[in-house]
């Protein structure tokens, strides 16, 4: 599976040859060679400062999700307890200044409940990166699939799944999200609650994002069907499917890792959006998008409130977006850098 | 030009068809196929057994699924009639449903609310087409500058916040805090100045998200468009920089903003929900919201249905402007 990352690395060696002419040309005849398309991006990727920020950042973000109950519990507060003594009777808000921020509650408490807002910022961050991450995974296996076979099979198979493509494209998401995810019962294959609400945002979410990595799928495998190394493999007698999986899959690679990457911070916007528009996560379950909603009758009162889960949605998708920047500008051989 | 317009109608017609069967599909067949029953979902699970009973007749739900999509697609174009439980409800022409749980028909409810949202998406559009795209074109033109960094650096923030934050943010800054602005919604009857008053926030709010998607954008094809052929070939000519840039480099960088613009415009006039939502507008993304909350399905269904045919027709007028710019279009 050598030949056909020959593409890009050719491609990229004017700037693997500029940089190493300082080293003396017959080094860089070595490095040339040497450098498979990964190690190019990684190397390229290294010097993007900006991306490897995002990069840190989301593994941070990953780090605190998988440790949540640890980091709340070093600080000794939990997400659903009720601390209904910090909160004004009268106005509903909490007692102290900045929405009750203390050394015990590091974010303040939430309005009327009282719920410790840095436990419930930390269990949100599980809620956005799940369904972030598996919803993108859910359109990356549905697109490759269904993107490979309409570029390789043509004919009638690539007119259906491109029309369905379009169509998909030219609706208003969120609309028929939440029209989707409104009909969807609230208990299924024996799942209940959250469990079952954020299944089925994976599902739906996942189900219109695929058409955007199954367009550059497509054509990618347009264009790489044709190249003489598919030909090759033809004339060797290789079957369809060793082709597509063997020979073509390997080479959508970085198209499909820098669709992944964009995808993740646009789900985590759309989980928050409809969790903020209530048919996402329900309280008391934490999730970013429902502090913000709930955060609508606070916005004079309690400014704090909104702040602190509007800043966190800002950072991850930042983060997020910084990094797959990073990652495209790297994967690309035709990239300036 | 005839053929092109008559072959593009035709296609939107047998959209048109396949947009009212999916969404029939997804308000009919999804509940069932998951087990939930679509009677009590249009009235809502609180709702007795016997009304749940009167709805299942009135939607026809125990006739074949082609007689109901049938009744669906009727009721679109001549009215339709509800009976069952004991009594009649007329929806008329062009009936998009009706609400059992409200009782009302739900077109008066969209055309009521269509108002609100067209003005904000409109006004929203004028704001970022020209901020967007001028940020864009300048940032590509100046590339590498401080301005263009800057310009970037902005619209990566811009596309990274949930405009339900910047919503609120400027509403606690600018309403709250400064009290320049009363942020309460006012009909336009009533006073054009409170309307303005009422619009400007949202219209700055939508327009600063999709202005950094815009720039982001036309940089990106701007500074494609400036490595082409043509523009060495008309910098040769000696025609002078502003020519390049204004006539030719500009005339490609816009054929895909109007692509985008359209599919946009379409798809906001058919619900700028999470704007409405933060803003209080009452819009048809604000019905949505209620209806969600209500369990009013039907008015959901209405709003999915009104906010696919604005999409559909928003795309059908681009392909005609297509025409009219790009004669490689029709004649292909």
């Amino acid at each position: 599976m050598t030949a056909p990352l020959h593409e890009p690395t050719a491609e990229a060696a004017p700037n693997a040859a500029e940089e190493a002419a300082v080293a003396g040309a017959e080094e860089a005849k070595q490095a040339v060679q040497g450098r498979s398309l990964g190690r190019i991006a990684w190397e390229r990727l290294k010097r993007d400062k900006l991306a490897l920020t995002g990069g840190i950042v989301v593994l941070v973000l990953i780090a605190i999700a998988l440790l949540a109950p640890v980091i709340t519990g070093l600080v000794g507060q939990d997400p659903e307890t009720r601390h209904e003594d910090l909160i004004d009777p009268l106005f509903g808000t909490p007692t102290g200044s900045l929405g009750g921020i203390s050394g015990d509650h590091l974010f303040g408490v939430e309005p009327v409940s009282g719920r410790d807002i840095f436990a419930r910022i930390v269990y949100g961050a599980q809620i956005s990166l799940l369904v972030g991450f598996l919803s993108a995974i859910v359109a990356v296996i549905l697109g490759t699939v269904l993107g490979i076979l309409a570029g390789f099979f043509g004919g009638w198979v690539d007119s259906f799944i491109s029309r369905v493509m379009d169509g998909l494209l030219a609706f208003p998401q969120l609309l028929f999200i939440i029209a989707l995810v409104s009909v969807m019962p609230n208990s299924m294959l024996g799942l209940e609650g959250t469990s079952v609400r954020v299944f089925v945002m994976i599902l739906v979410i996942g189900f219109f994002g695929w058409p955007y990595v199954g367009r550059v799928v497509r054509g990618q495998t347009l264009s790489l069907r044709e190249r003489e190394y598919v030909e090759a493999a033809r004339s060797l007698g290789a079957g369809r499917f060793y082709i597509l999986f063997k020979e073509l899959l390997p080479n959508l690679v970085a198209p499909i890792i820098v669709y992944t990457t964009m995808m993740i911070p646009t789900n985590i916007l759309t989980e928050a959006a409809l969790s903020f528009l209530g048919v996402g996560v329900k309280p008391p379950t934490a999730s970013w998008g429902q502090m913000l909603s709930s955060a609508i009758d606070y916005y004079d009162s309690d400014p704090m409130y909104m702040v602190i889960p509007g800043v966190a949605i800002f950072i991850t998708v930042l983060a997020f977006n910084l990094f797959g920047d990073g990652v495209r500008d790297a994967l690309d051989p035709k990239g300036s850098r | 030009m005839l053929a092109y317009l008559i072959r593009r109608l035709f296609a939107a017609a047998v959209m048109l068809v396949v947009i009212i069967v999916v969404v029939f599909g997804i308000f009919f067949l999804v509940p069932k196929w998951a087990g939930v029953d679509v009677a009590t979902s249009f009235v809502g699970k609180q709702a007795d057994p016997a009304a749940v009973e009167a709805v299942a007749q009135k939607l026809k739900l125990d006739e074949p699924i082609i007689v109901q999509v049938w009744e669906f697609f009727k009721g679109l174009f001549v009215g339709r009639t509800y009976a069952g439980g004991g009594d009649v409800t007329q929806c008329s022409a062009p009936c998009f449903g009706y609400s059992f749980r409200s009782e009302q028909a739900i077109w008066p409810v969209l055309t009521d609310r269509f108002p609100v949202t067209l003005a904000l998406a409109l006004g929203a559009a004028v704001l970022w087409l020209i901020f967007g795209v001028a940020a864009g074109v300048l940032s590509a033109l100046k590339r590498g500058s401080i301005w263009d960094r800057g310009a970037m650096v902005v619209a990566l923030g811009g596309v990274s916040l949930p405009i339900y934050f910047t919503g609120l943010l400027s509403l606690a800054i600018f309403s709250y805090g400064l009290g320049w602005i009363d942020a309460q919604y006012v009909p336009l009857e009533d006073s054009f100045t409170g309307w303005l008053g009422g619009m400007i926030l949202p219209w700055i709010t939508l327009a600063f998200l999709y202005a950094a998607m815009y720039a982001r954008i036309t940089r990106a094809t701007m500074l494609e468009i400036l490595g082409e052929d043509y523009i060495r070939t008309a910098r040769a000519k000696g025609l002078k920089e502003q020519t390049v840039i204004g006539k030719h480099a500009m005339r490609s960088t816009m054929t895909p903003i109007l692509t985008m613009l359209g599919m946009d415009l379409g798809a906001l006039i058919g619900g700028a929900i999470l704007t409405e939502t933060t803003f209080s507008l009452p819009g048809l993304g604000q019905a949505v919201l209620q209806a969600i909350k209500n369990q009013d399905l039907p008015i959901i269904l209405g709003v999915t249905l009104i906010t696919s045919l604005a999409v559909l027709l928003a795309n059908l007028l681009v392909d005609v402007l297509y025409a009219v710019i790009d004669p490689r279009v029709r004649l292909a």
